[in-house]
């Protein structure tokens, strides 16, 4: 252990010690307690950092998880111990907000994979004493959800109350109501599908071939070699914001603009308003991500194919389910578009699930999930809180 | 452009307008109605729920309400009333639903409104065992007239689009209906008529008299011994 801090500059060792000891909870799983993998393999040990927010209730009744998108983490509704901000999801969850921290005591977990304190590359292999980099085992989305199964097994909550998420968080939704049917009784998967497109991956792998074809990667272990691949990882994240807005939105933001200049400079800098802006999520998004985190977690989603673990027939994950549905998508997204919720959607009743289902109309794309939806926030409140007089939560 | 009330009922193919109960509660005839013929706690698809006032008023009777609705602000109103509601056609959509899914499948004051009322009446007695219809009746006395008199496709209170307006592109009578129950071998278990104003019509009177003085009518359906 001793030997991993060196030659890491000062924002690289900010990232490893929240991947290692995290300003979180952490729940720890010793040797008897391995993470059963997709891939064949147990993770063992392993840990997954957590937040909560609100109380649980004597019947333990009133819990909801939030799942996290790919870039995400479990600092849903509080100030980022790495960058400073508030809550990814504070617009949606707090006292009085549509996911009511009054009423209901939200977990949100860093998924495995993650380098946000949950287990991942970034970790160090307690084994053998070096960061895991790319000998970490590929991880799946059903994964994530089996490792939050023991989290919450950990906790003493049989059935949550409700799982919520958007993006990547939307598949754990469908996972866990596939994989633990009777430990779910309200779910809403956001702005996602059921498997991930043609189009979705090779997005993703244009990501992560940015990633590796920076030399700082050094074949996955700069950690090791005290480099850092910001570039590379940089322009995965200012491709992968484009694919998480819209034509629209990109238009009304920024237009044609320049950027504090009234001509062109016949030359490659940053002219364009809307140049400049992706090169900061780019190099804001470095600060915070670990690289190889990156490519496990885009391939996760990847894989994620539910159907295929039925049979190829959807509806039988969710046959004789108890759960009830609302899967909520955006008109102008187009990396998972209504027609992946709709599929969802007939999957669900072809199981005579309980599902309602909408559209929200709106320019903000992909993203749209976590910004201010008035429509959405209108529908959160509604489901969770007729879920919640179904549950015996209100009066 | 539509004012915000008239967006209200535009999810609606027709627009019975709202009426009083007791409790100073709107609740629209029709809906009553409908109500009155589902037993309680029994499962219920409502096909075209609009803004889900219905099956607001069923969950109250203790039913497991699910519905569809074509029109976005419909679904997103009823979502938010945490009504489980999914946007949807019933021309397109009723066929990934599972036979014998629900007791009371209910079209109310829809399937005038779809492309194909015959097949989207068998789906319903496929998916429930029951499948109720409300109907707005062209056979009405004030219809009639309109036409004779008038000349030009009537437009009523309760069907106040002109012809190139109107999503109720298949209109039928209460006798046409009927017939098509008898055509697809559906079993008319009960059937009620309310007149114009809104008052059911108590005699147990001939068809045509119904046909004549409904304004709407609600039909109870059931399978038939054998389908065809």
């Amino acid at each position: 252990m001793a030997n991993v801090e060196l030659k890491t500059s000062r924002d690289v060792a900010a990232r490893l010690r929240e991947a290692e000891s995290p300003h979180s909870l952490v729940a720890r799983f010793g040797l008897d307690q391995p993470l059963k993998l997709d891939a064949g393999l147990d993770l063992a040990p392993f840990q997954i950092a957590y937040q909560t927010y609100g109380t649980l209730n004597a019947a333990k009744s009133n819990a909801v998880l939030v799942c996290h998108a790919l870039t995400g983490d479990q600092h849903v509704h509080n100030v980022h111990p790495v960058t400073g901000k508030k809550g990814w999801w504070d617009i949606m969850i707090g006292p009085g907000k549509p996911i009511d921290t009054d009423r209901y005591f939200v977990i949100c977990s860093n998924v495995i994979g993650g380098c946000m304190g949950s287990t991942g590359p970034a970790s160090v292999d307690p084994l053998s004493g070096e960061y895991y980099g790319l000998n970490f085992p590929v991880i799946t989305v059903r994964d994530m959800v089996r490792a939050q199964a023991m989290l919450i097994d950990r906790l003493g909550i049989d059935t949550l109350f409700a799982v919520v998420g958007g993006s990547m968080g939307g598949m754990q939704v469908l996972q866990w109501a596939a994989s633990f049917p009777q430990r779910v009784f309200a779910a809403m998967p956001i702005a996602c599908a059921t498997r991930h497109s043609a189009q979705n991956i090779a997005f993703h792998e244009v990501g992560r071939q940015a990633v590796m074809a920076d030399p700082d990667w050094r074949g996955g272990k700069y950690l090791l070699e005290g480099t850092n691949p910001r570039r590379g990882l940089s322009v995965a994240r200012m491709a992968a914001h484009i694919t998480y807005l819209s034509d629209a939105a990109l238009h009304r933001k920024f237009g044609r603009r320049f950027q504090d200049r009234s001509n062109p400079t016949f030359s490659f800098d940053a002219d364009f308003e809307v140049e400049s802006y992706l090169r900061y999520q780019g190099s804001s998004f470095v600060e915070r991500f670990d690289p190889n985190s990156y490519l496990y977690l885009t391939r996760a989603m990847d894989y994620f194919d539910l159907a295929a673990d039925y049979d190829g027939i959807l509806a039988n994950a969710w046959r004789g389910t108890k759960t009830r549905f609302c899967v909520v998508s955006f008109t102008s997204d187009w990396l998972f578009p209504t027609s992946e919720s709709r599929a969802t959607v007939h999957a669900l009743n072809a199981a005579a699930a309980r599902v309602s289902f909408a559209e929200i109309v709106t320019d903000k794309g992909h993203d749209a999930f976590l910004l201010d939806e008035p429509e959405l926030f209108a529908i959160v409140r509604g489901f969770l809180g007729s879920a919640g007089i179904a549950r015996g939560l209100v009066k | 452009m539509l004012d915000q009330t008239d967006r209200k009922y535009a999810s609606h193919p027709t627009a019975t307008p709202p009426r009083t109960n007791g409790n100073g509660h709107n609740v629209r005839v029709d809906h009553l109605l409908v109500a009155e013929m589902v037993a309680p706690g029994s499962r219920v698809l409502d096909v075209g729920c609009g803004d889900g006032e219905l099956l607001r008023l069923l969950e109250t009777r203790g039913v497991d309400g699910r519905g569809i609705e074509i029109s976005r602000e419909g679904v997103n109103a009823s979502v938010a009333k945490g009504l489980a509601v999914v946007q949807g056609d019933a021309d397109t959509d009723l066929v990934d639903y599972p036979d014998d899914a629900f007791d009371y499948v209910i079209m109310s004051q829809t399937i005038q409104a779809t492309r194909h009322p015959r097949l989207v009446l068998e789906h319903m007695l496929r998916i429930g065992s029951h499948g109720i219809v409300s109907i707005p009746n062209f056979g009405h006395w004030s219809i009639r007239l309109g036409l004779l008199f008038g000349g030009r496709m009537p437009r009523t209170k309760n069907l106040p689009n002109t012809w190139y307006d109107t999503q109720n592109i298949h209109f039928c009578t209460i006798k046409d209906f009927s017939d098509l129950c008898k055509e697809i071998g559906a079993k008319m278990e009960r059937v009620e008529a309310v007149n114009f104003w809104g008052k059911r019509l108590r005699l147990p009177a001939p068809w045509w008299f119904w046909n004549l003085f409904g304004e709407q009518a609600v039909f109870l359906l059931s399978r038939g011994k054998k389908r065809g």
